[in-house]
C-alpha cells in the first residue's frame, strides 16, 4: 500500500512525462548539471506551465493540490524537473492572484498561449539572504520602469522567458517596503555571474545574474510584496517545495519496496531482515505525505481570505511543514539506502540511492531551515492558543 | 492612547524617519517597518497596556497604522472595563 501520488489528470500527465522523459534524461541533466530541456519542452507540448492560469484566460484553472500531485509525481523520476516546474508553479500563482493590471492579465494569456516559462529572483547581493529586504529599487518615469539587481540566484535564469523580481517600490523607500516586477523580453538583460556545480538540484542551474530590466510602469504587480509573500509566496512555495520532496522520498521507498520483495521472491517464507525496516519506512513517508496534503487543505481552506491568510499562526503551520518535509525527505532516502545495502550504495544498480540522497540534502537549504526557524521562534512569542 | 503609542513604535518599530514624520493613518509597513521589528512593537503594546492580542488579532492589518493599533488597543481594554 503506498502513498497515493494522485489520480487528477494533471498528475497522470506529469507521471507519464516522468517516466518516458525526465527520468531517462535525469542521468545526463546530473552529471553535465544541465537544464532538464527535454522534460520542460514535455511540459510544454502538455500545456502544463499555465496549469494554474484561469480558465477564463485560456489556462486550465488547476487547483494547487493539483499541480502538487502533478509536481510530487515528477519529483520522483526528476527532481531538478520537478522544482523547476515548482518554482515556475510558484511565480505563477503570485501573477495569476496579485497581478490584476491589463498588461498583466493580457501576460497571462501570452504566457499560456506560448508556455512561457518563469523565474524568480527575490535574493540579492548584499542583504544576506533576507528576501523580505530589497536593496535595488524600481524607477519610474513616463509610466515606464527600469530596474538593475545583483541577484545571487536566479534559477534556470539562463533558459526562463521572465523573471519575477523584488525591489524597492521606489529609490526613496525603506529596504522592507518591496514590490514584485514582471521582467521580461524584450526589456530584460541576464548576465550571468559564476556557474553551478552542486551536490544535489543539479538540473536547476541556478547560476548568480546581473539582471536589468525595463518596462511598462503596470507590469509592477499591484499588491505589496509583503502581502504577496505571505498571502501566496510564502504557503504555495511551502506546499510546492514539500511536493518535490515528496517525489524524492516516493522513488526511495519504492526501490526499498521493491528491494524487500525481490528478497522476499528467492525465499518464499522466510521474512527478509530489512521488511521490519521497510515497515517503520512506510510509517515515516505517510507522515511526510500528509503533513504535505494537509498543508495543501489548510492553504485552500482559506485561500480566498487575505485576513485568514496573513495570521501568524498559518505562518507558522506552513513554516513547520517545510522544516519538517525537508527533515523527513532525509531521513526517508537515508533509511531506505539501508534497506537496499550495496545495491543502494552501488551507483549502477536498479536501487541506487545517489542522486535522490544528494538532492535529498538541498530540501533543508534552499531557505535556510535555521533561518525559517528563527522566524518562527520569534513569531511564537506572541503566539496564542486558537481562539474559541 | 496616542503618545503611549508612538512611544512604542518611537523605540520598536524601527522606521528610518523619525515617529513624528508619521501620520496616524500611514502605513507603518511601507514606511519601513519589517515583520520582525512588527513582533516587538506587539510585543511592546502588550506591556505598555497590560493586554495581550488574541489570536485573531495577530496579523499584520492590526499594526499597520497607529489608527489600526488604537483601535485594537481599545477594543481590548473596553472589554476589560466591561
Amino acid at each position: 500500500m503506498g502513498v497515493d501520488v494522485g489520480t487528477t489528470p494533471l498528475a497522470h500527465r506529469a507521471s507519464k512525462i516522468g517516466r518516458d522523459v525526465a527520468g531517462p534524461a535525469s542521468d545526463d541533466v546530473d552529471r553535465l548539471a544541465r537544464f532538464p530541456f527535454e522534460a520542460v519542452a514535455a511540459l510544454r507540448g502538455e500545456r502544463m506551465l499555465s496549469a494554474l492560469v484561469p480558465a477564463e484566460l485560456g489556462g486550465q484553472g488547476a487547483t494547487l493540490g493539483e499541480t502538487a500531485q502533478a509536481v510530487t509525481a515528477l519529483g520522483r523520476y526528476c527532481a531538478s524537473t520537478a522544482m523547476v516546474y515548482a518554482m515556475h508553479l510558484m511565480q505563477l500563482a503570485c501573477l495569476v492572484r496579485h497581478g490584476r493590471s491589463e498588461n498583466l492579465r493580457t501576460y497571462l494569456r501570452q504566457l499560456t498561449e506560448d508556455q512561457l516559462l518563469l523565474a524568480s529572483a527575490t535574493t540579492e547581493v548584499g542583504v544576506g539572504g533576507d528576501v523580505r529586504t530589497s536593496i535595488c529599487a524600481v524607477e519610474r518615469l513616463d509610466g515606464r520602469f527600469r530596474l538593475r539587481k545583483e541577484a545571487p540566484v536566479i534559477s534556470y535564469g539562463e533558459e526562463t522567458d521572465a523573471v519575477l523580481a523584488t525591489a524597492r517600490r521606489d529609490p526613496d523607500s525603506p529596504p522592507s517596503d518591496q514590490v514584485l516586477v514582471l521582467c521580461r523580453a524584450p526589456g530584460l538583460e541576464l548576465e550571468p555571474v559564476g556557474d553551478w556545480n552542486t551536490l544535489g538540484f543539479r538540473g536547476t542551474c541556478s547560476l548568480g545574474f546581473v539582471l536589468t530590466a525595463e518596462g511598462s510602469e503596470d507590469e509592477i504587480l499591484d499588491d505589496p510584496f509583503g502581502d504577496i509573500s505571505t498571502e501566496t509566496m510564502l504557503p504555495v512555495s511551502h506546499v510546492l517545495w514539500g511536493s518535490v520532496w515528496l517525489g524524492i522520498a516516493a522513488a526511495a521507498v519504492s526501490r526499498a519496496k521493491r528491494y524487500v520483495q525481490g528478497e522476499a521472491r528467492k525465499r518464499p517464507g522466510t521474512t527478509p531482515p530489512a521488511a521490519i525496516r521497510l515497515a517503520e519506512l512506510a510509517t515515516t513517508h505517510q507522515q511526510m505525505a500528509e503533513l504535505v496534503s494537509g498543508a495543501i487543505n489548510r492553504y485552500e481552506s482559506i485561500a480566498h481570505d487575505p485576513q485568514a491568510l496573513s495570521a501568524l499562526g498559518f505562518a507558522v503551520h506552513m513554516n513547520n511543514v517545510k522544516v519538517a518535509t525537508s527533515r523527513l525527505v532525509v531521513d526517508i532516502v537515508g533509511a531506505a539506502m539501508v534497506i537496499c545495502g550495496m545495491a543502494g550504495y552501488r551507483e549502477d544498480s536498479p536501487y541506487s540511492m545517489g542522486r535522490l540522497l544528494r538532492d535529498a540534502h538541498g530540501a533543508a537549504l534552499m531557505v535556510n531551515n535555521d533561518r525559517i526557524l528563527a522566524n518562527n521562534s520569534q513569531l511564537l512569542l506572541v503566539s496564542r492558543e486558537e481562539d474559541e | 492612547m496616542d503618545e503611549e503609542i508612538r512611544a512604542v513604535l518611537a523605540e520598536h518599530a524601527k522606521l528610518p524617519v523619525g515617529i513624528s514624520a508619521i501620520g496616524d493613518e500611514d502605513d507603518l509597513f511601507q514606511a519601513g517597518m519589517t515583520s520582525h521589528a512588527s513582533v516587538n512593537v506587539m510585543l511592546a503594546l502588550e506591556d505598555a497596556f497590560d493586554v495581550e492580542f488574541p489570536e485573531h488579532m495577530l496579523r499584520k492589518s492590526t499594526f499597520e497604522s497607529v489608527v489600526a493599533i488604537r483601535a485594537a488597543l481599545e477594543e481590548l481594554t473596553s472589554a476589560r472595563a466591561g
